[in-house]
């Protein structure tokens, strides 16, 4: 069977040109290192797919990647993760300034209890955005996230009243208004049916115009279809400690990592013979 | 096919230990009871108070000075004097819990020991007696050397320290309530940790604090004793008029009346019981009220 990969609008160079790049990265929980020495660029303007079995670290990576880590008492990151030149968690840099150039989107559609309009001017307003017509960012936001139609409506109306699939792209919606220029998705889909998954895969292939995309997801034909690159994870009982850390073992783009992977496991992995 | 057998009985029946087995009906049944014997005590007391209050009943109970006739005597200045206290206990006791929740459950490190005392304190704090803190409070007027202690605002700072516990309880419990997606969702989209508690986290908490905090100040109406330390007890011709007026309460006012000797004042106590029983029912249903209309539904 050949997979095609059409969708893909351009053609991509060998290195991605980075908008963040981590550096010999460990993550770890109080004394459990749940990462180890993770060394990877993330391309500007592409979709980049973390995959691998559960409990490799990939959502641990991604939360990294805009301080989302902090959050966990005890969590914390060594190594470089560069942004524009800068470590993000260098001393004088605001992770709350960091969130707002990178954006996050949960696995489990979390809208606040507001009313649809005010879920997306939410960000521009906490972070002091100069706004000259909150109606028209709201629009082109909703727009972006191909929910306008659905919901021009109804913008007073609680966001709670919205379907799943609806509430996951209104969440997308919702961290496009901050403007940020990169988008982290963890399982964005996996609590969206097939007709709800695809729309939010178009979405984000129209995205991608604009923003940098890492998703973390558990579909390999996700993965096949979306991303530009995949970044392949597991996890291996370290040699000290017998913790089971997660590796990255394989990066490169999508095409290659799942044709021909370099790595056995990778090869094992996609083809579902992983144990 | 039909020469399948089933292991299964195609038809659902009873099931051992189910839902109608004699078990299960016989502790119904003693739940019932419990629950009967409960709801029975009520009743029979509120049905002995109304009996006994309803000759007295009247306008002039709710308009009228207290006085040496029972058939004359009201209880206004006590019905103001509830309120005025009331109202400032909840002044005092609501802003300063409200903020000490959200600084221990949203900011405050939980490993921290002092922070694990403090918790633990405001437990047990909770389940202090009533005279404990009119005795706390006492001490505290005597250290600034007030010779009056009849002053609204004093009554009302034993009962704000009375309840501050539990409002402080009961809102970390709405703060809890309010999932961690939510936190997580307005952080990710740069909002400060402070932003994140005005905007999203405290106000999704409202109704479970509002609803906690008349629970609490309802309690505060129906106390006596601390307010009896702290010379509540005083025979008042005026309606208290501002926090370092004299005053007096409901319960305290009950309390007086049926201490005395002649039968009038009894039913005069039983009266004010009864507004006070209103009273008390109109806060809880405002409660209830609250927490069936706005609580949010995750
Ligand atoms: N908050 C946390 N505190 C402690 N350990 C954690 C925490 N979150 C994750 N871990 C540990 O870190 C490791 C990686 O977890 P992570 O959630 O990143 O995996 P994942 O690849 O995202 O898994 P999944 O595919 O199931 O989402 C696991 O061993 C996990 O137990
Ligand atoms: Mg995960």
């Amino acid at each position: 069977m050949t997979r095609t990969y059409t969708s893909r609008a351009r053609e991509l160079v060998d290195t991605p040109s980075p908008v963040i790049s981590c550096t010999d990265v460990n993550i770890y929980y109080g004394k459990f290192r749940a990462v180890s020495d993770v060394t990877l660029e993330f391309g500007d303007r592409e979709i980049t797919a973390l995959i691998g079995p559960s409990g490799c670290g990939k959502s641990t990576v991604l939360r990294s990647l805009n301080r989302m880590n902090d959050l966990i008492p005890g969590a914390r990151v060594e190594g470089v993760i560069d942004y524009h030149g800068q470590n993000i968690y260098d001393r004088g840099v605001d992770a709350i300034e960091v969130r707002r150039r990178i954006g996050m989107v949960f696995q489990k559609p979390n809208p606040f209890p507001k009313s649809i309009f005010d879920n997306i001017a939410y960000g521009p307003r906490v972070s002091g955005m100069q706004v000259d017509n909150m109606e028209e960012l709201v629009e082109k936001s909703l727009r972006d996230a191909a929910l306008w139609d659905e919901v021009k409506d109804k913008l007073k109306q609680s966001a709670f009243g919205l379907s799943g699939g609806q509430q996951q792209r209104l969440c997308i919606a919702r961290t496009i208004a901050v403007q940020p220029e990169v988008i982290l998705m963890d399982e964005p889909c996996s609590a969206l049916d097939p007709i709800a998954t695809m729309k939010i895969e178009d979405l984000m292939q129209q995205l991608r115009e604009q923003y940098a995309i890492i998703i973390v997801t558990h579909n390999m034909q996700q993965a096949a279809r979306v991303a530009d690159r995949t970044a392949f994870f597991t996890a291996m009982a370290s040699e000290e400690t017998g913790d089971r850390t997660g590796q990255l073992v394989e990066y490169d783009t999508t095409e290659v990592i799942f044709e021909r992977p370099a790595d056995q496991r990778t090869e094992d992995y996609i083809s579902g013979r992983f144990g | 096919m039909s020469t399948t057998t089933l292991s299964v009985p195609r038809r659902l029946g009873r099931a051992k230990g189910g839902e109608d087995s004699p078990k299960a009906m016989a502790f119904m049944a003693a739940l019932w009871f419990c629950l009967f014997v409960a709801v029975l005590f009520l009743v029979v007391l509120i049905a002995v108070t109304v009996i006994e209050g309803l000759p007295r009943w009247d306008g002039a109970l709710l308009g009228n000075y207290p006085g040496p006739d029972p058939l004359e005597a009201g209880a206004r200045p006590a019905i103001l004097g509830s309120m005025w206290v009331i109202a400032t206990t909840a002044t005092m006791a609501i802003p300063l819990g409200v903020a000490a929740a959200i600084h221990l459950e949203e900011f405050a490190d939980p490993t921290n020991r002092f922070n694990r005392f403090v918790e633990l304190n405001v437990q047990n704090l909770a389940a202090v007696p009533a005279i404990v803190y009119g005795l706390l409070t006492l001490s505290a007027v005597a250290l600034l050397g007030l010779t009056n202690k009849n002053m609204v605002i004093v009554g009302a700072m034993s009962l704000a320290l009375l309840i501050l516990p539990v409002i402080i309880i009961s809102t970390r419990e709405a703060l809890r309530a309010v999932p961690i997606e939510i936190r997580h969702g307005s952080l990710a989209l740069g909002a400060s940790p402070l932003q994140t508690v005005i905007r999203q986290t405290l106000p999704a908490a409202v109704p479970g604090i509002a609803t906690g905090s008349i629970l609490a100040l309802s309690r505060a109406l129906g106390e006596a004793a601390p307010l009896l330390l702290l010379g509540g007890l005083v025979f008042l011709r005026f309606d208290p008029n501002g926090l370092l007026s004299g005053y007096t309460t409901l319960p305290i006012q009950i309390f007086n009346w049926s201490s005395r000797p002649q039968a009038g004042f009894h039913t005069l106590a039983a009266a004010a019981s009864m507004v006070l029983l209103a009273l008390l029912m109109a806060m809880n249903s405002l409660a209830i009220y609250i927490r069936n209309r706005f609580q949010q539904r995750w």
